[in-house]
Formats: structure tokens, C-alpha cells, sequence
């Protein structure tokens, strides 16, 4: 009995955990770039959105999750527009990206709520193994390769780097597209397999669980994959242990933890903390 | 080898460089040799792509060649160690150096090129561990991987933007010896500094600049300090500030025992106890981040100290905040002008009065009296010579130097009991370093107590009756100003006890 629990609970734990460690690992490339992106939960309900559309029209959930990820980086694109080019506000510019992907989602999903999905894929799917293996093939590029050092010198020290003609612009201008790319996949997930159908915010807050998952890996896309597995545990309990808790009171499970995590996270050694040139806009030249 | 040719550009308001030339030679070691705002780093970053001339062209081998980035300056062989060092501190020595290198391989470019790292570091004298993350790196190690950095791109032209600002003297002998073997090697230096000694000792010729034009260049044989001086000043110059002897009265300032941590939560003093007597300057020398911030900010009251006491004319003052030390008496020149020392949107009037606006005559209740703060700020621009347009201009606009003096008439004027100076001279020029060593004299011999913390060796000598030297946390040592040596001073800052 407990055993099968247990087992369950991993299970389910595996299947939140995929969009989590998707978008996770989008977002890690994006801050180890320099930008943060905290729209992470706009662009998975719009990539929700599209793949259900998607899906349902061609009847093809595979299509479905492939247009998720071309509107995540598209509105990962607007991201970088504002924080790379116009040098806005990083912060401001995110929250805002967060609130019109709920609001564009809401709007466009209108007339599609209640509609079934026929074909769907499996919770655990390819996509689970697959964001094991991008999570090493992430972890590798981004330590062992040159691409990496790239990407980690733009968050670290943009000047230094732009010194030695990297073109920072363009690194974090791919970085934060990459990112939404994978946090609109991850969004598509939920509509076309792990609820396979559309419901308004019916990513529950997952993205900003996802930019969680990012400070208590300590950007590390390795350790995300743990962080997703964590994460995605603490909320699928938030639903099954509504039988003995408030569900008010288990809703607020992942994000409590969330806060703890940051809390004990906060003070790193050197080495493991946030890229330090992270939320900073560049400009070659300026001091 | 490389020649600029009638280098002329301007900023809005500045014509930083008015028809510069310059012509270096393979094999030498060229000083640029200038006051603060003389045109020396705009002439360099024009030569390094940073910024395009308005006119005037740059020849390399004889042969024009445009500049428009970094990039294009580092095809060329010219490399540049810049006084502020473009490191990503986190990443390690070969990763810094590996990053953008054309033609490394995709996988692992760090690793491939430590071999290179190492066979020019013990070609040139430059020894650094490839695999070090250069946050764990001193200065002077720092300052090596730059210079790599640049040899490895293949630098036949190399620029060194101050770089003996950060070097103990022992380093800076090591520099010496690291420039002349690139000289053997037929490298070209060029040399940037206003440190006159350095420029005599290292450079074979050295171009003078002042207010962006070349007023003279010369074989170093052919000259020497004193007209070197009179050329980048346009007037004598007095070399030793004269200091009045003063025998000095009983302890204003006494530290016991203090332990303070720093901003990541480390002991940044660790225990460190020491007295300033009134009508005395200690000096405090070292290399930055021994602990000379979190001195400063703990005298001050801007952080706390996990334990001992401070204590200001027998009053125990431990951990009060910073208005409470400053009615107490304590004076604070911070080490950054721009960020601690003003409101930079505000006005010089306004900024004068920042700590004693609360109080008559410059307000009355809850309302400030303008013109009882205008005619004080009349007062003090006469009294320190303040260069400004007026007092009501933004402060912001005014030089570094008038920022400064703006800054001291301020804390000087409540007659303080003790004054913290940090790095009070940075950054500024012969002139105005001058005045601003005169006012701190003056209140020596007045009966202020000093506290003087510099990177500035020759400031130190030059002002400090008494010199102590902070070494990761802790004095290594206290010696009389009379008795204290450049090579003395420069084994303590290393954490040696001699």
C-alpha cells in the first residue's frame, strides 16, 4: 500500500516534473546569458494554448507541442527585444510578458474550454527522457564547450567578453529566444499530455515554480533536473493529500517551499550564486 | 612601428586630443605621461577602436590603417591591459584567456590552451596557474593574465593603461622586468601613467601631454623629474608637501580589538586594534580589500562591528550610527566621491549642507532657510577654491578634484575631531592633490586627529607621522612615518612581518 504510494507519487512526480525541468533548463541558458526572463509562465500558457489548438485541428499532439515552442520564442523574442535592444527593465519587462501571455491565452482560448483531446501522448513520455538527456547535453555545452563559455562570460562580465569581440547582444538575444522555445514546449505539455484538454491558467502557476528551480540548482541545468523531480513531488502532493488538508492550504505547498529554498540558498559560496552581470542591461562602451 | 598623426577629437564641450602625434618603435618602452584629463586614455582607446578620431590617422608599419573595434585593434597586433582589469572573475585564467581566441576548438577550448598559457608565462616571467579562478588571483596576478591575454592574440604593440596603480613596489619591479623582456622581444609598450619616478625608471622615451596636446617628446636620457613635471603641469611643482613638525597631544581615536565581516559575511578585520592621537596622521597602507573599506565604513558608522570597541575622546562610540559619529565629531572623505561623498543631481549649495541642514541657521523647524545655505555655500567655494559656475549648478558637473574639495570644506566645516579620509587624492591631479594635502596638514597642526587610509605609497610617506600596514585583516605592523621605506612598506603589504 505504501510502497504503491510512493511509487505513484514518483510517477506523477516525473510527469509535473518534465515542464518543469523544460522550462527550467530554457531559463537557466536565458540568466546564464545576463537576462532574466520571469515571464516564464506567459510564455508556457500561450504555448499551452497553441499546441491544444494545434493538436485538436490536425489531430497531430507532436505538431502541437512543435508551434508551443515556435510562440514560446516568439514572445521570448519581445522579451529580448525590450531588456537587449530598448535595455528596459528586465524585471518589469517579465512580469509584464508573464501577465499577457495569461491574458492573450485567456482571450484566444475562449470557446475551447471543455473540448477533449483525442489524441494525446502518454504523461511519461519521450519528452521525459528527452529532458534528461537535454539537461546533460545543456550541462555539457554550457561547461565543456566554447558556445558555453560564451554564454557564462555574457552573464558573468559582458564587457569583458565584448571586449574580446563576443557579440553580447546576439548571445543573449539566442539565449532568451532558446529559453522561450523550451518554456513554450513545456506549456504545450500540459495541454496535450498531461491534461490533455484547455482550461484557462491551467499551468497553475508552474513557470515562475520553474524560475525557482533555476536559484535552488544554482544554475546549474544538471541539478535541475533533481530541482524538477522536487518540485514536481511537492505539487502533485499539493492535490493528493486533499483528503486530509485544506486544499487552500496544500496550494500554497510548492510556493512555501519555494521561498525556502531561496531562503537557504540565498547565501552561496562564491562560484554558485547568480551570474553577476544577471538583470543588468549592456551597453558597449558605457561604465 | 606605429604612428598616430594629427589625432584630433572631441567630446561635447572637450576637445580631449588637438592634433596628437605619436610614433612608437618596435623595442621600446613609450611613457604617455599626462595629468587627469590630459587626453592620455582617449588617445589610447582611439588606438584600441573604442572611439574614432575626428580626424588624423593611425599608421602601422607604415601602412594607414582604421580602427573601428577591439576586434580590428587585436587583427593588428595591438593588445591593451586596461587600468580596470575586463576579467570574468568566476571563470579561471585559461577560460579568460581562451574566450573569443579564434581557431580554438569547440569542445574544451579552455583546456587546449594551457600549455600555451604556461610556455609564455615562463617566457615572459608572467607565472600563473591556468586553472586558478581569478577571483582567487591578487592583483598583480591579474594584471599578468591581462598582459597574456593580449601576448597570446598576438600583440606586437602593447598599451598599459596605469598599471602600477594596483602593485605593491615589489610587484611593480617585477612589471619592469616582465616590459623589458617584451622590449627584447620586439614588442612595443606603451607606458601610460602619471607617476614620475616609474616613467623615468622604465620608459626609453616618453611623449608629454597636457590639456590634449603633445608638449614635448623626449629620450628619457635627455630629461628628468623636475622639468618631466614642469612640462605636464605647465608650472614648478613641489614635490614634498611641507610638513610642519608637531608633537601630537592625547588619543582621540582608539580601536580595540575590532572584528568586522564583510559584504559576503568573512572576516574582513580580524581583530585589529591601533590609536590616533589628536594633532597626528595615521597612515593606513595596503593593498585594497585587506580591510581598509570595512575600517573606513566601521569608524564611520556605516557597518557594524561584530565585536571590540571603538571609542572617540573616551566615549565609547562602538556601532552608532553614522549622524551620531558625525556630531560627535568624526569627519568621513569617502573612498568614492560620486557615490557616498554628494548627491550628484543635487546642488553644490545643497551638497555643502548634507549633514548640517537640520540645524540653524539653514532651517528653522521644518523649513530650510535657502539663503542661509546659499550664502554658507558662497563662503566655503571662496574658502577652498572651489572651481564652479556657481552654487546652484548640479554637482555633478564639477571636476573630480573641486568634487573633492567640495566634499572636505563640507566635513571639514563642523571642525571634527577626527577625520577618516579614504583614498582622499585618488584619481585626482598634481594641483588639486596638493591642496587637498595642505587642508589635511592644516588640521594636523590644528589638533585634528587623522586617519588616512591610501593605495598611495607617496601620499602615505608624505603625510603619515605614523604608518600602519593592513594585511588581510590585520595590521601586520605600525612604523613611524620618519623610519618607514617604499621597500619596507611593499614586504608588509604582502603580510610580512619586518
Amino acid at each position: 500500500m505504501i510502497t504503491e504510494w510512493i511509487l505513484d507519487t514518483l510517477i506523477r512526480a516525473l510527469a509535473v516534473g518534465t515542464p518543469l525541468l523544460w522550462a527550467a533548463l530554457g531559463e537557466i541558458y536565458a540568466e546564464r546569458s545576463g537576462v532574466i526572463n520571469l515571464g516564464v509562465e506567459g510564455m508556457m500558457i500561450l504555448g499551452a494554448f497553441f499546441a491544444f489548438a494545434v493538436a485538436h485541428t490536425s489531430g497531430n499532439p507532436a505538431l502541437g507541442l512543435l508551434v508551443a515552442g515556435v510562440v514560446g520564442g516568439a514572445s521570448a523574442l519581445l522579451h529580448a527585444f525590450l531588456s537587449v535592444t530598448l535595455r528596459a527593465n528586465q524585471y518589469v519587462s517579465g512580469l509584464a510578458l508573464a501577465m499577457f501571455g495569461l491574458g492573450l491565452a485567456g482571450v484566444l482560448g475562449r470557446g475551447w474550454e471543455g473540448i477533449p483531446l483525442l489524441n494525446t501522448l502518454p504523461e511519461i513520455s519521450g519528452l521525459t527522457y528527452l529532458g534528461v538527456v537535454l539537461a546533460v547535453v545543456l550541462w555539457f555545452v554550457l561547461y565543456h564547450t566554447r558556445l558555453g563559455l560564451v554564454i557564462r562570460s555574457t552573464g558573468e562580465a559582458p564587457a569583458a567578453a565584448d571586449a574580446l569581440g563576443v557579440n553580447v547582444a546576439r548571445v543573449r538575444y539566442l539565449a532568451v529566444v532558446f529559453g522561450g522555445i523550451l518554456a513554450g514546449i513545456a506549456g504545450g505539455f500540459f495541454s496535450v499530455a498531461y491534461r490533455p484538454s484547455w482550461t484557462e491558467g491551467m499551468t497553475g502557476g508552474t513557470g515562475w515554480i520553474a524560475i525557482a528551480i533555476v536559484i535552488f540548482a544554482g544554475w546549474d541545468p544538471l541539478r535541475a533536473v533533481w530541482g524538477a523531480l522536487l518540485f514536481g513531488a511537492l505539487y502533485y502532493l499539493s492535490f493528493r493529500l486533499q483528503t486530509w488538508i485544506a486544499p487552500e492550504a496544500l496550494r500554497m505547498l510548492p510556493f512555501a517551499f519555494t521561498i525556502v529554498a531561496l531562503a537557504a540558498t540565498s547565501r552561496r559560496r562564491r562560484g554558485e550564486g547568480a551570474p553577476e552581470a544577471l538583470g543588468l542591461p549592456y551597453a558597449s562602451g558605457e561604465k | 612601428m606605429l604612428s598616430l598623426r594629427g589625432i584630433t577629437k572631441t567630446f561635447p564641450g572637450v576637445l580631449a586630443n588637438d592634433h596628437v602625434t605619436l610614433e612608437v618603435r618596435s623595442g621600446e618602452v613609450h611613457a604617455l605621461l599626462g595629468e587627469n584629463g590630459a587626453g592620455k586614455t582617449t588617445l589610447m582607446s582611439i588606438l584600441y577602436g573604442i572611439h574614432q578620431p575626428d580626424a588624423g590617422e593611425i599608421r602601422l608599419r607604415g601602412r594607414r590603417v582604421h580602427i573601428r573595434s577591439p576586434r580590428d585593434a587585436i587583427g593588428l597586433g595591438i593588445g591593451m591591459v586596461p587600468q580596470h582589469f575586463l576579467l570574468i572573475r568566476r571563470h579561471t585564467v585559461a577560460e579568460n584567456i581562451a574566450l573569443g581566441l579564434p581557431g580554438e576548438r569547440f569542445v574544451r577550448p579552455a583546456r587546449r590552451i594551457e600549455p600555451r598559457v604556461r610556455e609564455l608565462g615562463a617566457r615572459y616571467g608572467l607565472a600563473v596557474d591556468p586553472r586558478a579562478a581569478i577571483w582567487q588571483l591578487s592583483p598583480s596576478e591579474q594584471q599578468r593574465v591581462e598582459i597574456l591575454k593580449a601576448l597570446i592574440r598576438g600583440a606586437q604593440a602593447l598599451i598599459l593603461d596605469e598599471p602600477t596603480s594596483v602593485l605593491t613596489p615589489q610587484e611593480v619591479r617585477g612589471l619592469f622586468d616582465v616590459l623589458r623582456r617584451m622590449k627584447q622581444e620586439g614588442h612595443a609598450v606603451i607606458f601610460i601613467s602619471h607617476k614620475l619616478d616609474e616613467v623615468t625608471e622604465i620608459a626609453d622615451r616618453v611623449t608629454v601631454l597636457r590639456r590634449g596636446r603633445v608638449v614635448a617628446t623626449l629620450p628619457i636620457a635627455e630629461t628628468d623629474k623636475r622639468s618631466l613635471a614642469r612640462l605636464m603641469v605647465g608650472r614648478d611643482v613641489e614635490f614634498q608637501v611641507r610638513k610642519a613638525p608637531r608633537t601630537p597631544d592625547g588619543d582621540a581615536l582608539v580601536a580595540d580589538n575590532l572584528v568586522v565581516l564583510s559584504d559576503r559575511g568573512l572576516p574582513a578585520l580580524r581583530g585589529i586594534s591601533f590609536s590616533v592621537r589628536r594633532g597626528e596622521i595615521l597612515g593606513i597602507a595596503g593593498i585594497a580589500g585587506n580591510g581598509q573599506r570595512e575600517l573606513v565604513e566601521v569608524i564611520t558608522g556605516l557597518r557594524p562591528a561584530r565585536s571590540g570597541r571603538v571609542r572617540l575622546l573616551d566615549h565609547e562610540v562602538t556601532n552608532l550610527s553614522a549622524r551620531a559619529l558625525h556630531e560627535a565629531g568624526v569627519a568621513h572623505i569617502p573612498e568614492d566621491r560620486m557615490l557616498m561623498g554628494i548627491v550628484p543631481a543635487m546642488s553644490v549649495a545643497e551638497n555643502l549642507v548634507l549633514k548640517q541642514y537640520r540645524y540653524p541657521p539653514f532651517s528653522r523647524g521644518p523649513v530650510i532657510d535657502r539663503q542661509a545655505i546659499a550664502q554658507f555655500a558662497r563662503r566655503m567655494i571662496a574658502e577652498y577654491e572651489i572651481v564652479t559656475p556657481g552654487s546652484d549648478v548640479p554637482a555633478r558637473l564639477l571636476s573630480g578634484g573641486n568634487i573633492q574639495k567640495l566634499i572636505l570644506s563640507r566635513e571639514l566645516s563642523g571642525r571634527p575631531e577626527v577625520i577618516v579620509a579614504s583614498h582622499p587624492t585618488a584619481g585626482l591631479d598634481v594641483s588639486a592633490t596638493e591642496q587637498i594635502h595642505t587642508v589635511l596638514l592644516q588640521r594636523r597642526q590644528r589638533g585634528a586627529a587623522i586617519l588616512l587610509v591610501s593605495e598611495d605609497l607617496d601620499e602615505i610617506l608624505a603625510l603619515a607621522d605614523r604608518i600602519g600596514v593592513l594585511f588581510s585583516g590585520e595590521i601586520v605592523g605600525i612604523v613611524s612615518g620618519a623610519e618607514a621605506d617604499r621597500e619596507r612598506l611593499g614586504l608588509m603589504m604582502t603580510g610580512q612581518r619586518v
